[in-house]
């Protein structure tokens, strides 16, 4: 018996050819940039200056500029830390997981959202790096290098460090990931740009290329190491918020020490992951044009994705209130009590509209394949997960077991300007990014062009079939 | 209270106490814990009779009348908020209830009050073993306060006639005449030794204008202040530790100071100068010192001057027999019961004037550490303020300190402060400390608060610290923050936190049975419940030396904070002011938390944050518990803070890199963070003066390290004290003895409620005290201990850190548990 499954939506649409593929790419590379782009720029450079100022004024008088204390040692620093690590989740997901399921349809978007993973990484990295009291010495000092004190080594019980090896590895394996799939976009652009006569970029994109040649070994060999990278990416979408995860399910304050936290974690980042890609490449399908490439379809794709992490995250909010209750446990059902009815119960129903209520909307299929709706929903989820992360981080330290140190956490200009700087920081390199680099891979796309593109010369791929036969 | 006993006793002296000896207490708005008396004295014996244990079923049963909450009024069994006006009428009726009993005549007044006749009973029921104190300066409510303790056999008893104490015998009346003489021009000349009146008098303004038309005036004193800056002259003194002196301080208790350090600065002894002015051929004062002594004390024998002189240095007392003793009461209480009857009138709203327990009558209100102690009470730091009861705060809604400020006029001088919201305060009542609103003290102290001296005023011939007639404006429109060390009053009904009981209940074996023992269910079988720390996954240390401990008792701890005191100093701990408390950002590694209770039920959690209307107050030291299981160790990325072999929880700062996970991974929040560069820093110089300057750190402890910037600090139970302990020991080559090595915390404390031991030393007080057992008998090798002392508790047991502090409950001499 024969199976015919039913024709596909064509992922990429308008028609396109091979060439038009590499044009409608390379044309933001090879042109000059839009006014547009140059208003980005300087709003994310005034940002980044700004903010590092307050990095500036932070590492000369100290932590103390923020508006930390004896009983909150945390909140923003580390909720920033844990939304952009999160955030960065949704490019690895895209790469490697639906790359391992193939899902053709993440590739017009995943070279967007692995560079979103490499900068929010980056952005999350700073905080870490921040909050240390002695930056300049605990850079060096949380990595276990030989020494001459003794030796003295750093503490494997603490789950910091676990985030130490889980970020770095991170960041280098989305790193080379993303990389070498740039490579032979690289060489595309090259190419056209020994066509175009303009020897300076063909040099510069040469040596990016590394003098990636086509050949079909090359190829081969490339897919292999897509393949393998893929692999090891995989484990890390779930591990590394896991990790950090259990920088607060080790410990032992209450709201804090929760064994669900390792997937309503992994859950929560890729649904704030997923939120900040369709914002950034809502963005950035609208400015460059590549509507065809990044179609309805995608969009709601992720929405769909949306709908589900959102709805795993929901219920780990309720199954948490559920516990604090029925395990009787005096502090963590204080604890809970505290969210919801507390000083903080603002940031608490904050984060429940946000996260809970809000991708609900997305059943509606008018909503989910709707550009601005999905454009608003996207910012919203991502402040319901900033709220998440400050929910968890400072309401459970400002109200934990003794009254007597009960506090309360005011943010200063300080740890505003500091998310500021990671924000200047992100979007300063995302604008590089898309000037300067391919922003949607023109080597996958064309994989799929023939195959999915039913107004394209061939026609339907039905049709295709038929003229072949 | 001189002139009380000069009438009524026929001595004008002020007697000795001895609380240790009264079965019952009754005070009548003495605050004897914190400023009435011989605070250090009192607090002493005070803390005998408060310790309850095995083998020891009893203890005092105290009754405070009082109008605002004070120190000694939230240690007391029963307290009872009356107004300042009411103080005399409350003698008056106490006084009368007793003469029911003793057949003697009443007198006319009195007012009802609860828990007075419960009071008169008992007082009665215990006469040789009852005493009554009564804080006011009237002379007619001393001579009835006189006539009660006659009534209950109290003279020779806990009444001590025959050791008067040589101290506050000032006289009111004669240093007002003072005060107008000076105002009409009748003083030629006036030498102020050492003293500040135009600060700390009421009339201290008029003092500071007339003082210029004085031909010669000369202040002596080994700082500016006040007063001397208006004088002519100023003549500066050695600081007591620089100088040699002597003191009376008890009729025939005589007392040497030698002084500690050379003289820093060009100064001379004011003794030295006074013998210089008087044209005296000897000016040596330590020579004048010694040829006193000579010819008072000395009285040959085997000895010679030299070895008699060293050993009274030695000793640092030299006592002569007491004589006199036993007096007879002849007071006229009838005239007495009528004067308070005229002189005390109820006003709609009535002001109390106390010295508080940080800065006291503000003559060291220049020490940082003071202004940084937050008031045991109100836990403010760096400020006054008036206290306000809930009733009369209206709609302050006191969140986060923050607060209105109110002009307060009491014959036409005001002042202004910020209002504080005080649990315990008679409705109707507002109070004010003194010891604020320097203007010439230093750096530190001045413009801070207010002066709240002017609005004493005289009063049947004494300062009077209470006023009826006063004014209080609030003033909507001016906001104000207080900076507290604690803003949460209530410890929520968490009995792993506080455990307390009755007397009646802990001696008829309700407190065993219902003690707060943390349990866990087992999956083995239904109800199969365990202590949790049985089932402990680490394999815990095993300490083959020392085990350091420490005890702290709830019910001897009177809350004064002289261990917090103790400890900054002692351990250099930073001090960073007002503004940095208000981010709550203070450095003191050790605290005491103070809870009010609370009316509503622990389970309503909205309810226990609001505080009763006469709560309860409980005091609860809380440092670094120094767990065997500590939260902070395992999460520290570079092992910063780390376990030694005696069971202390130590930090290495050097290593330290502030991530401060371990701050928030303390379940008792105890960790300091270094939020800033606190020496040689502007910044701080005004507050944290003795990092700031040369001079000042002179104060710094030599062997302890400053911190510096970014790194994690907390109680390292004095290592530093420990480990020279031990290199004594060493080079004596001998074991350490119980007791040579003891924490500044403990060393400070006046009641003994801080023990601090080896818990490895069977023999040791604590071990005793505690009678600690090994925790895991099947496992020999770890030395991890528990106590059988029925009292004792860990704080928060069910999360299984393991603290080496133990902590013995409060027990209330009460027959119900809430009045």
């Amino acid at each position: 018996m024969q199976v015919t499954s039913a024709i596909r939506d064509p992922l990429i649409t308008g028609g396109k050819t091979l060439k038009d593929v590499s044009h409608d790419v390379s044309r933001q590379v090879e042109n000059k940039p839009t006014g547009l782009w140059y208003i980005g720029m300087a709003i994310s450079l005034s940002l980044l200056a700004f903010g590092f100022y307050c990095v500036c004024v932070l590492l000369w008088e100290g932590i103390g500029v923020w508006g930390l204390n004896k009983t909150v040692g945390w909140a923003w620093d580390i909720t920033n830390f844990v939304w952009w690590v999160g955030i960065g989740h949704a490019g690895t997901l895209i790469s490697a997981i639906l790359l391992l399921f193939r899902q053709r349809w993440r590739m017009s978007i995943n070279r967007a959202a692995e560079a979103m993973t490499i900068f929010a990484v980056i952005c999350a990295a700073t905080f870490p790096m921040m909050h240390m009291g002695r930056l300049w010495l605990g850079f060096y000092w949380a990595l276990p290098l030989p020494n001459t004190y003794g030796s003295l080594w750093v503490n494997f019980n603490s789950p910091l460090l676990w985030d130490v090896f889980a970020i770095s590895t991170y960041f280098i394996v989305s790193l080379v990931f993303w990389y070498i799939g740039l490579i032979p976009d690289f060489a595309t652009i090259r190419d056209r740009a020994y066509v175009q006569g303009a020897d300076t970029r063909a040099a510069i994109y040469n040596a990016l290329s590394f003098g990636w040649q086509g050949g079909a070994k090359t190829w081969m060999r490339y897919e292999s190491v897509a393949l393998i990278l893929a692999g090891l990416s995989t484990p890390l979408v779930l591990s590394v918020h896991t990790i950090v995860s259990m920088d607060f399910a080790t410990s032992v304050i209450p709201g804090w020490h929760t064994t669900i936290f390792p997937p309503y974690f992994v859950a929560g980042a890729i649904f704030s992951g997923f939120a900040m890609v369709l914002t950034l490449v809502l963005v950035t399908r609208k400015v460059f044009k590549l509507e065809d490439y990044i179609t309805i379809y995608h969009i709601e794709m992720m929405n769909i994705i949306i709908i589900v992490t959102g709805s795993i995250v929901g219920i780990a909010y309720i199954t948490e209130l559920f516990i604090a209750w029925y395990s009787g446990v005096e502090y963590e059902g204080y604890a809970f009590f505290n969210r919801v009815q507390g000083p903080y119960a603002w940031a608490y129903w904050s984060m429940m509209t946000c996260n809970v209520i809000s991708p609900q909307l997305f059943w509606i299929k008018k909503i989910r394949t709707s550009l601005v709706a999905t454009f608003v929903l996207s910012i919203v989820v991502n402040i319901g997960m900033w709220f998440e992360r400050f929910v968890i981080i400072v309401t459970s330290l400002h109200r934990d077991y003794l009254p007597s140190s009960w506090t309360m956490f005011h943010p200063t200009m300080y740890d505003i300007g500091e998310y500021l700087f990671t924000f200047g920081f992100f979007f300063t390199a995302f604008l590089l990014f898309a000037k300067f680099f391919p922003v949607v891979n023109m080597a996958e796309i064309k994989s799929i062009l023939k195959a999915t593109s039913s107004e394209g010369k061939h026609g339907t791929p039905r049709e295709a079939d038929k003229t072949r036969h | 209270m001189l002139k009380a006993n000069e009438e009524s006793l026929g001595a004008a002296m002020i007697p000795s106490y001895d609380f240790s000896k009264a079965n019952t207490i009754v005070s009548v708005g003495a605050n004897f814990l914190c400023s009435w008396g011989a605070t250090i004295e009192n607090t002493k014996q005070y803390g005998q009779t408060r310790e309850v244990g095995e083998g020891k079923n009893e203890m005092s049963r105290h009754y405070h009348f009082e109008s605002i909450l004070t120190l000694t009024g939230a240690n007391a069994d029963y307290r009872t908020p009356i107004k300042p006006s009411e103080e005399g009428a409350v003698v008056i009726q106490l006084y009368n209830l007793i003469a029911n009993k003793a057949g003697r005549s009443i007198v006319s007044g009195g007012i009802e009050k609860p828990t007075l006749a419960k009071a008169a009973d008992e007082l009665w029921e215990n006469r040789g073993k009852a005493l009554v104190v009564a804080g006011s300066n009237d002379k007619a409510i001393q001579i009835l306060v006189n006539g009660i303790n006659d009534m209950l056999n109290s003279y020779g008893s806990t009444i001590l006639p025959n050791l008067p104490v040589n101290y506050r015998m000032g006289n009111d009346e004669a240093m007002a005449t003072f005060m107008n003489d000076v105002q009409a021009n009748r003083i030629g000349s006036v030498i102020f030794y050492n003293c500040n009146p135009v600060y700390d008098h009421p009339m201290g303004a008029q003092l500071a204008e007339s003082l210029k038309n004085i031909s010669l005036s000369v202040a002596t004193g080994f700082k500016e202040e006040e007063t001397g800056t208006l004088c002519q002259f100023l003549a500066p003194d050695h600081h007591y530790l620089e100088s040699w002196n002597d003191a009376e301080p008890r009729t025939n208790h005589f007392s040497l100071a030698q002084p500690t350090i050379t003289p820093i600065f060009m100064t001379r002894a004011a003794q030295e100068s006074f013998l210089v002015w008087s044209g005296e051929e000897q000016t040596n004062y330590f020579e004048f010192v010694k040829e006193n002594w000579r010819s008072r004390f000395y009285q040959g024998g085997q000895f010679d001057f030299q070895t008699f002189w060293d050993k009274c240095l030695y000793d640092g007392v030299y006592e002569q027999t007491a004589q006199g003793g036993s007096v007879s009461f002849n007071g006229n209480v009838s005239e007495a019961a009528s004067s308070i009857a005229t002189n005390y009138k109820p006003g709609d709203l009535e002001l109390v004037i106390y010295a508080n327990g940080t800065v006291g009558n503000g003559s060291q209100a220049n020490n940082p550490l003071l202004q940084e102690l937050a008031d045991p009470i109100t836990k403010v730091v760096w400020d006054n303020y008036v206290t306000v009861s809930p009733k009369d705060a209206g709609d302050i809604s006191f969140d986060e300190s923050h607060t209105k400020l109110a002009t307060i006029t009491v014959n036409d001088k005001s002042i202004k402060l910020p209002i504080m919201v005080q649990p315990g305060q008679t409705p109707g009542t507002i109070g004010v400390a003194l010891g604020y609103g320097r203007t010439k003290a230093g750096k530190v102290a001045d413009g801070i608060g207010a002066n709240a001296y002017p609005l004493v005023s005289m009063v049947n011939g004494s300062l009077s610290y209470v006023a009826t007639g006063v004014k209080f404006q609030k003033h909507d429109d001016e906001d104000y923050q207080l900076a507290q060390t604690q803003t949460q009053n209530t410890y929520m009904g968490r009995k792993s936190v506080i455990q307390e009981t009755t007397l009646q209940d802990f001696n008829n074996g309700t407190f065993e049975k219902e003690k707060f023992r943390p349990v866990v269910n087992t999956w083995k079988e239904k109800d199969h419940k365990i202590d949790p720390e049985k089932m402990t996954l680490w394999n815990n240390y095993e300490y083959k030396g020392h085990h350091w401990g420490m005890a702290i008792d709830l019910n001897t701890c009177t809350g004064c904070s002289a261990c917090i005191v103790a400890c900054n100093v002692e351990n250099n701990v930073a001090v960073v002011g007002r503004e940095e408390v208000i981010n709550r950002r203070e450095m003191q590694w050790l605290r005491i938390d103070r809870y009010y209770s609370s009316d509503a039920n622990a389970d309503d959690w909205t309810g226990a944050e609001k505080a009763s209307e006469n709560p309860d107050v409980v005091f609860q030291p809380m440092l670094c518990q120094h767990c065997n299981s500590a939260p902070c160790e395992t999460v520290c990325p570079v092992a910063a803070t780390t376990h030694s072999t005696e069971g202390l929880n130590q930090m290495a700062y050097n290593r330290c890199i502030g991530t401060r996970y371990c701050a928030n991974n303390c379940p008792y929040k105890v960790r300091r963070f270094n939020w800033f560069k606190y020496h040689d820093n502007k910044q701080f110089a005004t507050v944290n003066t003795s990092m700031n300057t040369d001079l000042g750190k002179m104060v710094l402890n030599p062997d302890v390290t400053v911190r510096s910037r970014g790194v994690m600090e907390k109680c390292t139970f004095c290592v530093q004290r420990i480990q020279s302990g031990k290199l004594s020991a060493r080079k004596e080559r001998r074991t350490l003895k119980d007791g040579e090595v003891v924490t500044a915390c403990a060393a400070a404390c006046t009641t003994g409620a801080i023990l601090f031991g080896d818990m490895n030393d069977p023999e040791s007080r604590i071990a005793k005290h505690l009678k600690v057992r090994p925790t895991y008998p099947d496992k020999p090798y770890v030395n991890d201990k528990d106590s059988e002392n029925l009292r004792a508790y860990s704080v928060l047991e069910e999360i299984n850190t393991r603290p080496n502090i133990f902590y013995l409950a409060k027990v209330r001499n009460r027959d119900e548990a809430n009045v």
